[in-house]
């Protein structure tokens, strides 16, 4: 059961602790909850025996605006949404506009589309690991980290001028083409990185300490992934074989070769693991891309004006964080009917108080970091 | 009237040494402290593979005058909710405690405040353990959670460590056979080798259960920035933080000085006693002549006059410090400081070496949990330390049994240290089989 979560006041609080309780107002501002989350944790000493996620600090009406803005006017938007991940919450929103026009990007832009995802992927993996190291104590990786973040980070800028907040793609395929050194760019960092991942391992992986702050730490069984409707890394830690690139390949997906990284018991280690690797297999999707890039078309003949008929559909792309879908109802005019997003960072989170309950405080922001949540997607 | 006067001159006639050397103390440390901070900033730059301050004077070498001008002049904000008294005492009593302890400390054999205390190494511990009261009192006066969870967490942390180096000084102390500072290097001047390599299991245990003591990573719990915001500093800002910060740095040093005197032989150079490595007296000045002319390299590359001539002016403090130190080898006139100027930089050099050490450490490991700390205290090193000093006391019994001195000590505290190291390592094995695993019945309060 959650806390109560109606009243604030100190006297009904009181009433409701014990006399060896605590209640630990955690955030919105807190060096380690990754944004504006905050966290009531009920504490018996450090022990954990409740928790309530509290969110909205964030929430800008992401869906409402969409009601607002015609389908094109509203693909920057989703770019701010999990803005450690832009490109990649660009693509499943032109993807589910395309599958609402019937419309299907050429092959080029497609290949290109998938190179940009799968770095934005790396990319959004680096800035978890650094601060998920962060907030286990492990100062150094995080630079680490933002040194090879900032490689992909001007690759983005080369291909499209933004680093964040990309607006990479186009409803019905690509505002602009590969720059001409793109394969290059992409290559010298994927041979570059091989070996920084061993760094970072070198560092964690083995490391005793490393090894008690994670292993057995917030665990997440397969069926309580499920049943919470955990996606992503969290969801595959657990020991589902479950990633939308292969079950229902979009982009280019379905033409390269890729494995899903799983783990056994999934707690904080697993993720750990699962990222780790994940990361590993995008850089050899990477280096397969680049490999032939199909020449043509780079975008699908689409309208000026997007008049979609009148229609639902709901696409969903595996984002670095996990399942990011698009429901998309539209009433045949130029503006979406409605938009709902299913972020993958506020699912998850819904375990948090699963994973928490029983641990210390520490592990209590180990268990946000490995949750991998942006709250900018939480709160949309 | 004149009673007064006269008693005045009388006392300051007495005790007007340690009273300038406390000034001293009180007005020289921050600044020493600030810049270990400005080091720490600078080798966790180089170990993150950025550049750190560099904004304020070459290099940001007048970045610790900038921060402690800002902390002095930023509003201080006393809870509303705080037991004031309690919350001013605090960082006094934490600064007091730090600073009290360094003067009896010896840097080198001319260097010391509190001269021939018998009880020395004693007195610098006591008195430097008291600096938990400013840090518990502290995290009780701000009346918030996170300072309270933290100045509990500190007071665990600090009772149990504080066991375990007390063990592994009495290692050294078995050797020294002396309380006394002096007489401590004195004794390991006469055998010749340093007590940490007659018991390296002894120095391994202080020097983990110091950083422990000190609350630097990886036990940096009291204060874990990512868990506790900032421990029992949180409502702390301003002057009142920075006293805490200075504890904390100076509280380093203490450590850092208290190994160095008992374990690293402290103002003594390698191997004092050897004859024929006395050219190792000159790697001082070389050392200092080294980083002035590397100074005299980077001054052309210094985009500012004013950087330039702050460059010069360090490398020229450089020539002025090698020259000191050359200088009791070459003018016959100041022969007898030789042994006063060396030292100090001997001991300096070796407590740098450890805080390196130290955070070293700290930028490459991650942060122990709580309950980790405790069992690594209690369950590891206690007992680690405990069984060291039992057999490091057979080794000397049958060390004086066969009248063995020196390095020859070493035939019976090596197998010592050897026994203790694989009793060491019996006991992670079984800590690690018996590491329990989470409750899995977490109680649920909402049922």
């Amino acid at each position: 059961m959650a806390m109560d979560t109606t009243t604030d006041s100190r006297d009904k609080q009181q009433t409701l602790l014990g006399a060896d309780e605590l209640v630990l107002n955690m955030g919105p501002q807190h060096p380690s909850t990754h944004g504006v989350l905050r966290v009531k944790l009920k504490l018996d000493g450090e022990r954990v025996i409740g928790s309530e996620c509290m969110i909205g600090y964030l929430h800008r009406g992401v869906e409402k605006i969409a009601e607002h803005r015609t389908y094109q006017q509203f693909a920057p938007y989703v770019d701010r949404m999990d803005y450690v991940a832009a490109v990649s919450n660009g693509l499943g929103y032109c993807e589910a506009i395309e599958k609402l026009l019937m419309v299907e990007a050429p092959p080029r832009a497609k290949v290109i589309r998938t190179i940009l995802t799968e770095l934005q992927r790396i990319a959004s993996h680096l800035l978890w690991l650094g601060t998920h190291a962060l907030d286990i104590g492990a100062l150094t990786p995080l630079f680490y980290c933002f040194r090879e973040r900032e490689e992909i980070l001007k690759i983005f800028e080369k291909y499209c001028g933004a680093r964040l907040t990309t607006h990479a793609f186009r409803i019905g395929g690509l505002q602009y083409d590969a720059y001409d050194t793109l394969e290059k760019d992409v290559e010298r960092f994927c041979k570059a990185f091989e070996p920084r991942i061993k760094d970072y391992e070198d560092l964690l992986t083995q490391n005793r300490i490393w090894l008690g702050r994670t292993k057995g730490v917030g665990i997440l069984t397969a069926a309580d992934a499920i049943a919470l409707g955990a996606t992503g890394p969290v969801l595959r830690a657990s020991g589902v074989k479950w990633d939308i690139r292969k079950a229902m390949p979009y982009a280019a997906y379905d033409q390269y070769k890729f494995e899903i990284p799983v783990g056994s018991t999934g707690d904080t280690y697993d993720r750990y693991m699962v990222r780790m690797e994940e990361m590993r297999q995008s850089r050899l999707i990477c280096l397969q891309a680049i490999e032939n890039i199909p020449t043509g078309p780079i975008l699908a003949k689409v309208g000026k004006v997007l008049k979609p008929p009148p229609g639902e559909v709901y696409h969903a792309i595996e984002a670095p964080k996990g399942e990011l879908g698009y429901y998309v109802i539209s009433d045949g005019t130029v503006q979406p009917y409605r938009v709902r997003i299913r972020p993958p960072s506020f699912v998850n989170l819904q375990a948090f108080d699963k994973m928490a309950r029983g641990h210390l405080v520490a592990d209590v922001v180990a268990i946000i970091g490995t949750l991998d949540i942006v709250l900018g997607e939480v709160d949309r | 009237m004149q009673a007064v006067t006269q008693a005045t001159l009388e006392f300051v006639k007495q005790y007007w040494a340690p009273l300038v050397c406390g000034l001293v103390i009180v007005g020289v440390l921050p600044l020493i402290v600030g810049y270990v901070v400005l080091v720490e900033r600078k080798i966790m730059a180089d170990m993150q593979a950025r550049l750190g301050p560099m904004r304020v004077g070459p290099h940001g070498l007048l970045q610790p005058i900038a921060d402690a001008v800002k902390l002095l002049i930023k509003e201080d904000i006393i809870p509303e909710d705080a037991d004031k008294l309690v919350f001013w005492l605090a960082p006094v009593l934490s600064v007091a405690a730090a600073l009290l302890a360094i003067a009896g400390l010896a840097i080198g054999p001319a260097f010391q405040i509190a001269k021939d205390v018998n009880i020395g190494i004693l007195f610098v511990v006591g008195v430097s353990a008291m600096g938990i009261f400013g840090i518990v009192l502290g995290g009780w006066a701000s009346n918030s959670h996170y300072s309270l969870i933290g100045a509990l967490r500190s007071s665990a942390q600090l009772v149990s460590y504080e066991t375990a180096a007390g063990m592994a000084l009495v290692c050294g102390l078995l050797f020294a056979g002396s309380l006394n500072i002096t007489s401590i290097v004195q004794a390991q001047y006469d055998q010749g080798v340093w007590f940490g390599l007659l018991a390296p299991v002894a120095f391994f245990t202080y020097l983990v259960a110091s950083i422990a003591e000190t609350n630097r990573a990886p036990f940096d719990l009291p204060e874990a920035e990512s868990e506790l915001v900032a421990g029992y500093m949180t409502e702390f800002s301003g002057f009142r933080w920075s006293l805490y910060f200075l504890a904390e740095y100076t509280n380093m040093i203490v450590v850092a000085s208290v190994a160095t005197t008992l374990f690293l032989g402290g103002w003594l150079r390698p191997f004092p006693r050897t004859t024929w490595l006395s050219f190792i007296d000159f790697f001082p000045p070389l050392l200092m002549v080294g980083i002035g002319v590397y100074c005299l390299m980077r001054t052309p590359k210094q985009p500012v006059r004013v950087q330039q001539t702050f460059m010069l002016a360090v490398a020229g403090l450089c020539f002025a410090v090698a020259l000191v130190l050359v200088a009791p080898m070459l003018v016959p006139a100041v022969k007898p400081l030789h042994d006063g100027i060396l030292g100090a930089f001997w001991f300096i050099f070796k407590v740098s070496l450890y805080i390196y050490f130290f955070m070293w450490l700290r930028f490459t490991l991650p942060r122990y949990r709580f309950d980790q700390l405790m069992r690594l205290g209690w369950h590891f090193l206690i007992p680690l330390s405990i069984i060291n000093v039992l057999l490091i006391g057979i080794a000397m019994i049958v060390g004086t049994y066969f009248h063995l001195q020196g390095w020859s000590l070493l035939l019976t505290t090596s197998p010592a240290s050897i026994i203790a190291l694989i009793i060491a390592l019996f006991i992670l094995a079984t800590e690690q089989k018996s590491e329990p695993q989470k409750s899995s019945a977490a109680p649920d309060s909402y049922a």
